[in-house]
C-alpha cells in the first residue's frame, strides 16, 4: 500500500469548544491510482488533504505514506517527508513571483540538497514534460494561469515523489485550461504516477479512476468512476 | 542549502524591491557614517591638541606664583607676586638643579601694538634669551633677543604680527607698544595655534625692558624651565620645588607660594577633555545607528507579512524551520552589512572633507572600521532575529491560506 489511512481523527480545539473535522476515516491507495477526494465545503476534505500532505498530524489514528508512519512526526521531520514524498499542486499555483520557471521548479530540489547541475537538468526535464520546454527563462508573471499551473505540476514532479497531491487544481482556471491540466494528470497517471486530487467539482472528479466522498468529517462512499 | 545559495537567494529577494531595500539600507548608512565621521574627527582634534601642547615642549615645567590669601579669601592661583628675577637667576646658577638645562623667566601682558599706522592687540612677553631654548622657538628672519640686548628696545614678533602689521620684511622696522618704540630684530616661524596664547600673535621683548617700560613690575608671571629629558621630569620637578621652598624660607610644602605644572599634566587634562567629547559625539551618533536598526526590523517585519504565502509554500516544499530563519537573517544581515560598508565610505569621505575644511589632521580610525562591520552585522542579527523567528514559526497551512 502506498497510502494507508486507518481510523484517522482530527479534532480542533478553539477555546472550550471542540470541532470534529475528521471522524474515523480509513482508506488505502495503491501505487498508480488516480483518486479524487470530493465533498462540499466544510466537509473535512481540506483537513484530510492536510493530513495526506503531511502538513498537519492527526489527533488519533494512523497514516502510513510509502512505508513511513507520518502520524507522530516533528515539524522538521514532516518538512522532510513533504520534500521527498509529496508533490503539491495548489489551487492558487503558489509560484514564487517574478522568478523564472526554472527557479520555481528547482526550489524543492534546493531544499533536498541536490547538486546544482542535477537541479537544472531535472527542472528542464519536467518543464518539457508539461509542455513548457520553450518557457524555461520566462518569469511566472509572464505566463497564463494554465501555464502557471503546469509549472506547479513540474515542481511537484521534480523530486519524483510517491504521490502528486493536488488541492482544487482547476479552481482558478477557465474550463479549457482546466481540461488541459486534467489531460496532463491523466497522462502522468498512465506513466505510473499516483495522484490524489481534492475537488468539489463533480465533472473534474470524473477524470479520476476512483472517488472518495467525505461529508461531515466522515467517509460516506468510495467507488470507482464509471469510465474505468 | 549552503551559504552561497542563501546569499544568492537573499540578493534575489532584496533586488525585487530596490526602493525599499535602498531606504532600509540608508538608515544604516547614515548611522554607521555618522559614528565613523564623528569618531574620526574626535580623534583628529585630540591629536591636534596633543601636537600643539607637545610643540610647546614636552620636557618643560612651568612654575607659577601660588594663590594669595587676602582676608581669608583665597585668590586665584597666579595672583600672587612671589616669583622674582632673583629667583630665576638663582635657579640658573644653582649647581643643585642638575636636571635643569635652561631657565626662562617670563612676564606676560597684552597690549596694543602699532606699526605703519596699523594696530592690533597682541600678547606681549618679556623674556630672556633662554626663552628660545626652553620653548624651542625657531626664527624665520633675523635673530632672537641676545644677552647683550637685555635692556635694549628691541622686539621679536610672531609670524601673524609680521603679516598683520608690516609689508615686506619687518626686520629693521619699528613698532610701538604704549609709548615706547621698539626695533624689530626677528620674526619667529609660524607654530600654528589659536586662542589667548597664540605664539604667532605675540611680541617678544627683553624681560628687563618689559618690566621697566610696559608692565612696571619687578615680579614674574611664570618661570619655565626645561629638563634634560622627559625621563627626569619628576626628579626635575622635585629639585625645583625644594630649591624654591628653601629660597622662600618655607618648611611645609603644603604652604608653598608657587605651583609647578608639567606639560604632561596639561596634556593629560586636555586629552581627557577631548576624549570625553569624542565619546559624547559617538554616543549621539550611536542613537542614529539604533534608529537605523529599528528601520531594518520594521522592513523585515513588513517583508515577512508580505511573504507569508511564500513562506508557507517554502515550508510545504520542504524548508525546515532553521532554513527559513537563515533565509530571513541572511537578508537582514546583508542589508546591514552593505549599509555598514557604504556608511564607512560615507563616514571616511565626510571626515576627510571636514578635516581639510577646518585644518585638522585626517585620522582614519581602524577601530571605526571594525565597528562599522561588526556593529552593522550585529544589528542585522539583532533586529533580523525577531522577524526571522516569526516567519519560521508560521504554520504552513495558515501561511498558505493567508490572503
Amino acid at each position: 500500500m502506498l497510502i494507508h489511512v486507518s481510523h484517522l481523527n482530527k479534532i480542533y480545539y478553539v477555546g472550550s469548544t471542540e470541532t470534529i473535522a475528521l471522524s474515523d476515516v480509513s482508506f488505502d491507495v495503491s501505487k498508480g491510482e488516480f483518486v479524487a477526494i470530493m465533498g462540499p465545503s466544510g466537509s473535512g476534505k481540506s483537513t484530510l488533504m492536510h493530513m495526506i500532505g503531511a502538513l498537519d498530524t492527526p489527533t488519533s489514528g494512523t497514516y502510513i505514506l510509502d512505508g513511513e508512519d507520518v502520524s507522530k512526526l516533528t515539524d522538521d521531520e514532516l518538512a522532510d517527508i513533504r520534500n521527498r514524498k509529496i508533490g503539491f499542486v495548489f489551487q492558487a499555483f503558489n509560484l514564487l513571483p517574478r522568478r523564472s520557471t526554472m527557479k520555481n521548479v528547482m526550489l524543492p530540489l534546493m531544499y533536498a540538497g541536490i547538486p546544482k547541475e542535477e537541479r537544472i537538468e531535472r527542472a528542464k526535464k519536467y518543464l518539457t514534460l508539461v509542455g513548457l520546454g520553450d518557457r524555461l527563462e520566462h518569469t511566472t508573471n509572464q505566463l497564463s494561469g494554465g501555464q502557471q499551473q503546469r509549472v506547479a505540476i513540474a515542481r511537484g514532479l521534480a523530486m519524483n515523489p510517491a504521490i502528486l497531491l493536488a488541492d482544487e487544481p482547476t479552481g482558478n482556471l477557465a474550463s479549457s485550461q482546466a481540461n488541459e491540466i486534467m489531460d496532463i494528470f491523466k497522462d502522468l497517471n498512465k506513466q505510473g504516477h499516483t495522484i490524489v486530487m481534492i475537488t468539489h467539482e463533480p465533472d473534474i472528479a470524473q477524470n479520476a479512476k476512483r472517488i472518495i466522498m467525505i461529508k461531515d468529517g466522515k467517509l460516506i462512499s468510495d467507488k470507482k468512476t464509471s469510465k474505468h | 542549502m549552503d551559504l552561497f545559495e542563501l546569499l544568492s537567494s537573499a540578493i534575489e529577494a532584496l533586488t525585487l524591491n530596490k526602493l525599499r531595500t535602498g531606504l532600509a539600507t540608508l538608515g544604516i548608512v547614515i548611522g554607521i557614517g555618522s559614528v565613523i565621521a564623528l569618531i574620526s574627527l574626535g580623534q583628529a582634534s585630540q591629536q591636534s591638541v596633543q601636537k600643539q601642547i607637545e610643540s610647546l615642549g614636552a620636557n618643560t615645567l612651568t612654575i607659577i606664583p601660588g594663590a594669595q590669601t587676602t582676608g581669608g579669601v583665597r585668590q586665584a592661583a597666579g595672583s600672587n607676586q612671589t616669583l622674582t628675577n632673583a629667583d630665576a637667576i638663582a635657579m640658573e646658577n644653582s649647581p643643585q638643579l642638575s636636571d635643569i638645562t635652561a631657565v626662562s623667566p617670563e612676564v606676560s601682558s597684552r597690549g596694543q601694538v602699532i606699526a605703519n599706522g596699523n594696530n592690533e592687540n597682541d600678547s606681549i612677553l618679556g623674556v630672556t634669551p633662554s626663552y628660545a631654548i626652553v620653548h624651542n622657538t625657531q626664527m624665520q628672519q633675523g635673530s632672537f633677543i641676545s644677552n647683550s640686548q637685555s635692556l635694549s628696545k628691541v622686539a621679536v614678533i610672531g609670524s601673524q604680527v609680521a603679516s598683520d602689521l608690516f609689508t615686506g620684511s619687518p626686520v629693521g622696522q619699528t613698532l610701538r607698544i604704549d609709548n615706547t618704540t621698539f626695533t624689530v630684530i626677528g620674526v619667529t616661524v609660524s607654530q600654528g595655534g589659536s586662542g589667548f596664547q597664540n605664539p604667532d600673535a605675540t611680541v617678544y621683548i627683553p624681560l628687563l625692558t618689559d618690566q621697566q617700560e610696559i608692565s612696571g613690575t619687578s615680579y614674574l608671571n611664570n618661570i619655565t624651565v626645561s629638563a634634560k629629558s622627559q625621563n627626569v621630569m619628576t626628579a626635575a620637578e622635585n629639585q625645583v620645588g625644594y630649591f624654591l621652598l628653601a629660597r622662600h624660607h618655607i618648611t611645609d610644602p603644603a604652604q608653598a607660594d608657587f605651583s609647578i605644572l608639567s606639560q604632561q599634566q596639561i596634556l593629560t587634562a586636555a586629552s581627557s577633555v577631548t576624549g570625553t567629547l569624542t565619546s559624547l559625539l559617538a554616543g549621539i551618533a550611536a542613537i542614529s545607528l539604533i534608529v537605523g536598526g529599528i528601520g531594518i526590523m520594521n522592513i523585515m517585519l513588513v517583508t515577512v507579512t508580505e511573504r507569508i504565502r511564500e513562506i508557507g509554500l517554502r515550508k510545504a516544499l520542504g524548508a525546515k524551520k532553521k532554513t527559513i530563519i537563515y533565509q530571513f537573517l541572511v537578508e537582514a544581515v546583508l542589508l546591514t552589512i552593505v549599509g555598514g560598508l557604504l556608511g564607512m565610505v560615507v563616514g571616511i569621505l565626510v571626515s576627510a572633507l571636514v578635516s581639510s575644511l577646518i585644518n585638522l589632521p585626517f585620522v582614519l580610525s581602524t577601530f571605526a572600521i571594525f565597528l562599522a562591520i561588526g556593529v552593522s552585522g550585529g544589528i542585522g542579527i539583532l533586529f533580523g532575529w525577531y522577524p526571522a523567528q516569526k516567519a519560521a514559526s508560521l504554520s504552513p497551512i495558515e501561511a498558505l491560506r493567508y490572503e
